[in-house]
């Protein structure tokens, strides 16, 4: 205490000389960690990025198949097993659109609610409750969710339904418990960060409860949770194990919902392993991996438009 | 507190490191022919002591054969200083990775010349380690005990879609397969059908044994096919044109749907990984460990065939 206070205080004569150097090494020493580690993960995504395209784009170039044949063909058959090989892909993107845009269909309404239930119906208990719920859901293996589905949703749609229980309708039902989480947790941001004052001025003009969050809340949070809904879908696009498990993997567009069906991820890690590198069969394979990775881009720049929207 | 920021800053250091390995890692594994797998050219001096790894990749049917007796391999003392590791991957992968050089052996369910060029499956020897037999088995509830070669051949073409047309109860007929590149497919179409088929509009695929037989196991009308080693009473095993699927059928060459299990090397292999395939065709581990998980030891068969398909006695 008393050696501090007899201590002249000031810059001229600063008791520890060596403290400015070590804050500007300091400063220098973080700097350079962060930029080191920014600049690793853009090389990473680029070479990632370089080598997929560099793999996809061989099958049209080395191998000789046309674009539009590749993804408005809807006949597979890469080893050329019935006369020549074909490489349509129609089959598989259309499984995948179908599987991800009908578990965001089944999903949001779910999704939406809850993140109201712990936002603005029960904000208490019921957050307590739902959130590490959701949480669990977030952390479940993807390969349980196919096991489960395989297990249970499987055989239910089969007894309720024509055909064998397996198809797009098992896909999409895993998919959508699978993001669940995504589009709740995306949800429950938006609500809670929303600005009290345009609750309450609703209120203090005598809405109800329902007519605020009708006509108030819900058209104001509306981009952060279609940003939710994209992310998810991002997410149902990508997954492979779970839905590879139920959907039937057959390179067909189904007649029904409940028929044998296929998606882009399924087919790659369902073929990756047999293929040898470098013949056509692996280079499609790449193709679709590169089409996925397109795709993943063009939610991101929906969800990109959708946050500048939100900005307002 | 004061500690613990220098710390911080080094917790972080790390951790980039490890995610700029991991980085490079993926990238050269998945670039073909930067070889990072060998690590076997090192000649050992005394014949006693053998040391060094080997990496055998490929087949997921072989796989649990090959892991369980390099475990064995490496409890034996002359060879403790021999690291045996085993990763699946697919018969492709294998063929691609000991054709490139990043694997010592690769483990396939089919002949190199049946997926890789001329000229790189030359460069390959094969060691035939197993036999693994392959019968159709249905759901039980299909009530069809027997099946011919050409009644076989119309289910999974299509052409009989209710197992009423098969002496079967009415039933629709759901064909279980294995993904058009897969090994074990290969194998069924080639001895037991004869002829290539089509995915059928409405069939199933799945690559792994297990999920077939659950789903053929809780499909009414299904039909698919399985390793011997993965029958029991869930699913009701078919007889082939007669002949039921056992050892002894195998053996003396009255059933005709197996195949070898390769592990494939390049060139003549090295004195560790030669140790390995010995001890992997030794009389007690072909009657062991090759019996206990299911295979047929390739000793016992008394009948023999090349790739392409020929039987000699």
């Amino acid at each position: 205490m008393k050696a501090i206070d007899e201590r002249p205080v000031g810059i001229a004569d600063n008791p520890r000389p060596g403290r400015f150097k070590k804050h500007h090494m300091e400063d220098f020493a973080g700097r350079s960690y962060t930029t080191i580690c920014a600049i690793l993960l853009i090389v990473i995504i680029l070479s990632i990025v370089y080598f997929v395209a560099s793999k996809g784009l061989a099958t049209f170039f080395k191998d000789g198949v046309s674009f539009s044949e590749f993804l408005f063909g809807s006949k597979w058959d890469p080893d050329g097993n019935h006369g020549e090989p074909q490489f349509g892909v129609m089959p598989f993107i259309f499984g995948s659109f179908a599987t991800s845009i009908l578990a965001a269909v089944i999903a949001s309404p779910l999704s939406i609610c809850a993140s109201l239930f712990m936002t603005e119906i029960v904000p208490g208990w019921g957050k307590k409750l739902l959130q590490p719920v959701i949480e669990l859901l977030a952390g479940i293996p993807s390969v349980v969710y196919g096991f489960v589905g395989l297990t249970v949703i499987v055989p239910a749609l089969r007894d309720m339904f024509p055909g064998q229980g397996i198809g797009i309708a098992a896909g999409s039902i895993v998919l959508s418990v699978m993001i669940l989480p995504t589009i709740t947790s995306i949800g429950t941001d938006a609500l809670s960060s929303l600005p009290r004052g345009l609750k309450e001025s609703s209120y203090a003009l005598g809405a109800t409860r329902w007519q605020t969050i009708y006509r108030v809340i819900l058209p104001t949070v509306l981009p952060s949770i279609l940003t939710g809904v994209v992310l998810g879908m991002a997410r149902a696009f990508g997954e492979a194990l779970a839905v590879q498990m139920v959907i039937g993997n057959a390179p067909h567009i189904p007649r029904s919902l409940f028929e044998s069906a296929s998606t882009l991820t399924s087919v790659i890690t369902l073929d990756m392993g047999n293929t040898v590198m470098g013949t056509a069969h692996s280079n499609a394979l790449w193709s679709m991996a590169l089409a996925l990775m397109f795709m993943t881009f063009i939610f991101v720049v929906i969800v990109r438009l959708l946050e500048r929207r939100n900005r307002i | 507190m004061k500690f613990k920021k220098p710390l911080l800053m080094f917790c972080t250091l790390v951790l980039v490191l490890m995610l700029a390995a991991c980085g490079s890692k993926n990238a050269s594994d998945s670039g073909s022919t930067t070889g990072s797998g060998t690590a076997t050219e090192d000649k050992p001096a005394a014949e006693e002591t053998l040391s060094g790894s080997v990496l055998a990749v490929g087949s997921t049917a072989l796989q649990p054969l090959v892991e369980q007796v390099a475990q064995k391999f490496m409890g034996e003392s002359q060879y403790s200083k021999i690291q045996v590791q085993v990763q699946g991957g697919g018969s492709g992968t294998g063929l691609t990775q000991v054709s490139g050089g990043q694997a010592n052996i690769g483990n396939s369910d089919v002949f190199a010349e049946e997926k890789l060029d001329a000229d790189k499956a030359k460069e390959l020897v094969d060691h035939q380690v197993a036999v693994v037999a392959m019968a159709a088995v249905t759901n039980p509830d299909a009530g069809v005990d027997s099946l011919t070669k050409q009644q076989l051949v119309d289910i999974f073409t299509g052409k009989v879609t209710n197992w009423k047309d098969v002496g079967g109860k009415d039933e629709k007929i759901v064909i279980v397969n294995r993904p058009a590149s897969s090994g074990t497919r290969a194998t069924f179409e080639k001895y037991a059908l004869g002829t290539k088929t089509e995915d059928l509009q409405g069939s199933i695929q799945e690559d792994s044994s297990g999920t077939v037989k659950k789903i053929i196991s809780e499909t009414p009308g299904a039909i698919g096919y399985l390793a011997l080693s993965y029958l029991d009473d869930k699913v009701k095993t078919l007889k082939y044109d007669g002949v039921e699927a056992t050892e002894e059928n195998v053996a003396s060459g009255k059933y005709p749907v197996w195949a070898y299990e390769h592990m494939y090397t390049k060139g003549e292999p090295a004195p560790e990984v030669k140790a390995f395939l010995d001890y992997m065709t030794s009389d007690a581990v072909q009657n062991g460990d090759v019996v206990e998980l299911g295979y047929i030891p390739a000793s016992k068969m008394e009948v023999k065939r090349d790739k392409d398909g020929n039987i000699t006695k």
